[in-house]
């Protein structure tokens, strides 16, 4: 168990330092990142100044490593438009996204573990036939459209709840209900699957031989074991919730951490757009480890098997 | 001499929901759609009528009648959902072009050379995998600058690593079997025996993934274009009407309602296409 998890520790961390190598190659694709941080039409001599102020007038290697040196040190910089620490900017706007987040998984999983277990269940059955065309919907529609449709008909039609913006615990229900949308396809998707692959087993067979009734055997053993490749999904989801609520709050002007990925972008406010995708890749990393420990909760024969190799 | 797949029948019946010749119609109609734009356009998607604007689907004016009505400028909503077509094609067939003959090839170094290569591309690919992909199409489009050239570099450039992936996957597989090798003996270079005999076999596996991606890619140029990333006005993309139309949702819910459906429509076939192909070929690899 130690050496399972040191190993995906240690993994986690070359992950972060890869994340964090591909970051800073693209923040100089451009050439001179000092471009991206100036208001445009800035002088050629506040061009020069700034470029020697922050240090981009020195050799790549240095750069690289005083990167990756405040890295460690925590420190995101400070916002050349609005004069204030990233690190604080992002933390006004986290718990709006985190809430969404939360809001858009209890839809996600609310609807689609019980709709993945039923068509697992009565498989090529009607339910099946009328549950999994309904999936595949919500798996190809678009946010922004999902969003907008949700708000013609929830705030412009029924007119029972707010278009945009975060006033009122009614503002979050719309915006869940589009992020959410895709990640309950693919809960629901996984669960079915998973359902359907334990239920040809012969542990489920000797269960109703022994004349054990479907709802315990499905309640107390295949949802126990089907639920192993749904933790890697979630923990893979709960990152593309966070990716995905950059479109969705662009569209409910809900005010978490992907608009201002937006509104940084258009404000060339270019130090909060790079700690926006360093904060969502290390989380992502962060999550996917959370699922390998879960994992071998789940089913210690996964930490054995990587023990032996 | 080329060989051909041993492994995968490519007439074996599908597994599970029946194949349908919808998808692959439905695709087909937005691909002449698009390719017709000029000709089916009743209107030039550019021209403006202050006095025609916003007007619902339907309405005639002057003599000529705006199916599905104007936008904010009175242009023919029609005509730029048609133009849009071809943009959004094209930057989907465009990216899964150079990100999956870029993928294809990283995949098949790192899984017949071995070693170095193979250490330093499988690892790389995790770590791009590790990025939200929609965050860092943003940051690189953000870094680049938007417009269409662009955005294909920057789809191309962030989207290898499922290829890469499944590539690597499958040239392990067929690497080892026998007329690897004896074309190897043969005096074959490594070049030859990728492209020649290699590719063939793990075709299969790749026109699934690029399937699927290309759905992913109508849908990244759409949102990117939504948030201002992409395609700029005034070339007609079915984001960036978006865009102006969830402004207009109020009073005119055409201009965002309509482009979105035909992304939908052209997403969804994508996909059943992709899933049909998926239970054809049968990759055990494809695993996203």
């Amino acid at each position: 168990m130690a050496r399972f998890l040191l190993s995906r520790a240690v993994q986690a961390v070359v992950s972060i330092l890869g994340v964090s190598t591909i970051v800073f190659v693209v923040m100089h694709l451009s050439g001179d990142p000092t471009l991206l941080l100036v208001p445009e039409g800035a002088s050629r001599e506040d061009v020069a100044l700034l470029r020697r102020q922050l240090g981009f007038d020195r050799p790549l290697a240095v750069q690289y490593a005083d990167y990756l040196a405040s890295l460690a040190r925590l420190d995101l910089g400070t916002s050349l438009v609005q004069r204030v620490s990233v690190a604080s900017i992002l933390a006004s706007r986290l718990p709006y996204t985190l809430l969404l987040a939360a809001g858009a998984l209890t839809v996600a999983l609310g609807i689609g573990l019980p709709v993945g277990v039923i068509a697992g269940v009565w498989r090529g059955t009607l339910v099946e036939k009328l549950l999994m065309p309904v999936v595949l919907v919500g798996q190809s529609m678009p946010t922004f459209w999902s969003g907008i449709l949700l708000i013609l008909l929830c705030a412009v039609t029924l007119d029972v709840l707010p278009a945009s913006g975060a006033d009122s615990w009614s503002s979050l229900v719309m915006p869940s209900i589009a992020l959410g949308a895709l990640s309950m396809a693919t809960f629901a998707r996984v669960t079915r699957t998973g359902v359907v692959e334990e239920l040809g087993k012969d542990y489920v067979r000797a269960g109703r031989a022994k004349g054990v009734a479907t709802a315990s055997i499905v309640l107390r053993h295949v949802l126990r074991n089907a639920s192993i490749p749904v933790i890697t999904i979630a923990a893979l989801e709960v990152a593309n919730l966070l990716a995905g609520a950059v479109i969705v709050e662009t569209v409910f002007a809900w005010p978490g951490l992907g608009q201002l990925a937006v509104q940084s972008i258009a404000g060339r406010d270019f130090l909060i757009v790079q700690a926006l995708v360093l904060l969502a890749s290390f989380t992502c990393v962060a999550l996917n480890l959370l699922a390998d420990l879960l994992y071998s909760v789940v089913d210690p024969r996964i930490t054995r098997l990587a023990g032996a190799r | 001499m080329t060989t051909a797949a041993p492994a995968i029948e490519l007439a074996a019946p599908a597994r599970g929901r029946g194949a349908s010749v919808l998808p692959v119609a439905v695709l087909l109609l937005f691909v002449i759609l698009a390719i017709g734009a000029p000709l089916f356009a009743p209107a030039d998607p550019a021209r403006q009528s202050l006095l025609a604007r916003l007007r619902p689907p339907g309405t005639s004016v002057a003599g000529s009648t705006h199916w599905l009505g104007t936008d904010e400028l009175g242009r023919d909503l029609l005509s730029r959902v048609l133009y849009g077509a071809r943009v959004s094609l094209l930057v989907a067939l465009l990216s899964v072009c150079v990100s999956g003959g870029l993928g294809t090839i990283l995949g098949m170094l790192a899984g017949f050379r071995r070693g170095v290569s193979e250490i330093v591309i499988m690892r790389g690919v995790d770590m791009m995998l590790s990025i939200p992909p929609i965050l860092l199409a943003i940051i690189t489009v953000a870094v680049l600058g938007p417009g269409l050239p662009n955005l294909v570099l920057v789809l191309g450039l962030t989207r290898w690593p499922r290829y890469t992936r499944v590539a690597y996957g499958q040239t392990l597989a067929v690497a080892t079997l026998p007329f690897i090798t004896a074309s190897r003996l043969g005096g074959a270079r490594s070049a030859r025996l990728l492209f020649r005999h290699v590719l063939p076999n793990i075709l299969a596996s790749l026109v699934v993934v690029a399937t699927l991606e290309f759905g992913l890619m109508v849908l990244f140029e759409a949102g990117l274009s939504f948030l201002g990333l992409g395609i700029q006005p005034p070339t007609p993309s079915w984001g960036a009407i978006m865009a102006v139309g969830r402004n207009y949702i109020a009073s005119a819910w055409w201009i965002a309602t309509l482009p979105g459906l035909c992304l939908f429509l052209l997403v969804l076939a994508v996909n059943l296409l992709g899933d049909q192909l998926r239970d054809r070929l049968d990759p055990r690899s494809v695993v996203p």
